[in-house]
């Protein structure tokens, strides 16, 4: 397997456009990318698109070279992926492989996701169709409920409360207010946090990741021509894509998702690296109890002390362990098939020393955690400096 | 007559009061559904009896039981 990194990257900023369509932001970000790798659309062998529900959020179908054509590529494989919250992650991972056993030299891989064109009831749905339809969703859970009740469950499980949960959501939105391209860049209380309506108890309007329109895309190429490529080089030390059981209630454990400790541990394994030598992270939290659990299911605490250490600071941007650093899904916004390359562009950012406002001290060796529905897919991705 | 088998009584694994709610039970918001684990061993997940229909609010480790059918969706009630 040849060694594989990221040569550019490439977004558009995250938030509500009415005026913008999904093919229109997947360029925009596409253009940024291969701007930042100064390459031309011609150089790119395949093209691989992350995006969870365009057919029913816009009725496009065939999404992959329909997106391709305005990018300027045209001819090559051009494939969708779709893993729900993972499939721009499940892209990257695609094309990692691809790239690794030689099959292509340059892949550029998008993740789009168009969802305020339609009425909130109509987006509960359709990111409902990511669980169970046959059984936790024919009885009526949405996708905050699902991980509500994890949520309760943790809670009794660990003590975990919801001043812990807050803090999650308070410590993004301020991080996501230094980020420019940043949904929702208002810092919020913990008071504020606490009071928010109710969506799923014990979750509020506050613990829930924003429904968002945008684009990311990224560039990899082997490391052996990465100095052809204009960026400084990410290299990808470990990857590793996972699965488990769909519903919620088929599986062992709730408060702990197996699919995201075995990929973490793959790509700790590849990786040659422990969680203790991860510096920075960016984390899938899609609610807040989710970014509790992946940084106790990653290894950066023990099982059930995710609440007490986030709300003590250490994930914060000048604590021990900054997780999220962009703002995260609460705060940087979730287009859902554009997290998981999002993910990996704000990691690069940070490894580089661009991350502006929010660039952290230490940036040499950062982590991206990228979750699919509850638990069902999981991508996790170690990048470090070349 | 149904042809569909009542499932067994169990415990509350855990619970959700829903508020924000899909198209399709909008008009059932706010409902409570909670994941059972099943005497007869196994996990799944129901709709908890409303209070206006004579049931109650659960919490983990409630004892339930089945109430009715509703269309293909399982409902609960917290035993006496």
């Amino acid at each position: 397997m040849r060694q594989v990194a990221v040569v550019g990257i490439g977004k558009t900023p995250f938030g509500a456009f009415p005026d913008r369509d999904l093919r229109g932001l997947a360029a925009e970000s596409a253009r940024k990318c291969l701007a930042d790798a100064n390459v031309q659309p011609s150089a790119v062998q395949a093209f691989y698109l992350g995006n969870f529900a365009g057919p029913s959020f816009i009725g496009q179908s065939h999404l992959a070279p329909y997106v391709a054509a305005s990018i300027g590529v045209t001819g090559i494989p051009c494939t969708r992926f779709e893993a729900a919250c993972a499939s721009s992650g499940a892209a990257f991972f695609h094309a990692w492989s691809a790239v690794a056993a030689g099959a292509y030299d340059v892949v550029l891989v998008t993740g789009v996701e168009k969802m305020t064109s339609q009425p909130s009831p109509r987006v509960t749905e359709i990111l409902a169709s990511a669980g169970d339809l046959g059984g936790e969703i024919r009885a009526g859970a949405t996708f905050p409920a699902l991980f509500a009740m994890i949520a309760r469950r943790h809670m009794f499980e660990f003590g975990t409360t919801r001043e812990q949960l807050a803090a999650v959501a308070v410590k993004n939105h301020a991080n996501g207010a230094r980020n420019p391209d940043a949904h929702l860049r208002k810092p919020i209380t913990l008071e504020q946090a606490l009071a928010g309506r109710p969506v799923a108890d014990p979750l509020t309007l506050f613990d829930c990741s924003l429904v968002s329109d945008g684009a990311a895309s990224v560039l990899l190429a082997p490391l052996e021509r990465a100095s052809e490529f204009a960026s400084k080089p990410a290299v990808i030390r470990g990857v590793a894509q996972t699965s488990d059981l769909l519903a919620l209630d088929s599986k062992r454990s709730i408060t702990s998702f197996a699919a995201v400790r075995a990929a973490g541990e793959k790509a700790y394994r590849m990786a040659g690296v422990s969680p203790a030598e991860i510096e920075f992270a960016e984390v899938h939290d899609c609610f807040t109890i989710a970014e509790i659990v992946a940084i106790e299911d990653l290894g950066f605490v023990r099982k059930g002390e995710g609440g007490p250490y986030s709300a003590a600071g250490c994930t914060a941007l000048d604590g021990e362990k900054p997780v999220n650093s962009s703002g995260g899904l609460k705060s940087k916004g979730h287009p859902v098939g554009a997290t998981g390359a999002a993910q990996i562009c704000d990691v690069v950012l940070q490894l580089r020393g661009e991350a502006g406002e929010r660039q952290l001290q230490r940036h040499s060796l950062g982590l991206a955690q990228n979750l699919g529905g509850s638990g069902a897919s999981c991508v996790v991705t170690i990048l470090g400096a070349p | 007559m149904s042809e569909q088998q009542p499932p067994g009584p169990g415990v509350v694994y855990t619970e959700t009061t829903i508020y924000a709610a899909p198209e399709t039970f909008l008009q059932d918001a706010p409902y409570q559904i909670a994941i059972v684990e099943l005497d007869a061993g196994g996990r799944t997940t129901v709709r908890i009896l409303p209070a206006k229909e004579g049931g109650a609010a659960v919490r983990i480790g409630d004892r339930v039981e089945f109430a009715c059918f509703r269309g293909d969706i399982h409902f609960y009630r917290k035993s006496s």
